[in-house]
């Protein structure tokens, strides 16, 4: 099971139509990523709140097909 | 020795061998009146820093798992940990329980803190002794 990079951004976007989305593959598997995200959706979140509102974009697949995601998210110029 | 926990900048990630291999959470355990919330508060309640993690604090059987154990370690944090390997029932029920779908999970007085990611970006900007300092623990 694996997922593409581009399947991940676009299922961010779709919920946070204003982030700005970086994703490395890390072991180049399609399995182990990193994705840092920038929305401004994220302002006055915690970090809990703003990876929950990543993995609700994910609709499930975290933990799932997506086996490793390490995430690292903020508001624009935080 | 914890350049581990150093952020990489882009392109130079360490690259990790662990997977997370969780289960997607079941409708069952995603019910809130969930039996098994019942048995996980009850570990939470037992110590002031729990975690729930895969394997043991002395033998960590995830890379996610074994870097927050390391950051208590380092902090000189007490903490209990929960093997979710030898739980299915709690395994699965952790997640439905803060809404969050991997372990580890970090739980501090009760409150769920996060997972390995916002652990270790709090221990690199000293946010996580000064949230323990305002629990009493440090």
């Amino acid at each position: 099971m694996a997922m593409d990079a581009r399947e991940i951004e676009s299922l961010i976007k779709q919920a946070l139509p204003d982030a700005q989305v970086t994703i490395q593959d890390l072991a180049g598997d399609g399995d182990h990523y990193a994705a840092q995200v920038v929305s401004s959706e994220f302002t006055g979140k915690t970090r809990v709140q703003q990876h929950q509102m990543v993995y609700a974009a994910l609709q499930g697949r975290m933990g799932g097909v997506l086996h490793a995601l390490a995430l690292n998210t903020s508001p624009p110029n935080a | 020795m914890f350049g581990f926990f150093k952020r990489k900048p882009a392109g130079t990630m360490q690259t990790r061998t662990q997977t997370d291999e969780d289960l997607p959470m079941t409708k069952a355990a995603a019910t809130a009146d969930h039996p098994v919330f019942e048995r996980i508060k009850t570990e939470i309640g037992e110590q002031d820093v729990v975690l729930f993690m895969k394997g043991t604090p002395v033998f960590p059987q995830c890379g996610f798992s074994a870097a927050v154990v390391q950051i208590l370690s380092h902090m000189n944090v007490k903490f209990k940990g929960v093997n979710v390997l030898d739980d299915m029932e709690i395994r699965e029920g952790i997640k439905a329980y803060s809404n969050w779908p991997t372990v580890p999970q970090l739980y501090v007085k009760g409150e769920f803190v996060g997972g390995c990611d916002i652990v270790r970006e709090m221990f690199e900007e000293g946010e996580l002794q000064q949230y323990l300092e305002g629990k009493g623990l440090q």
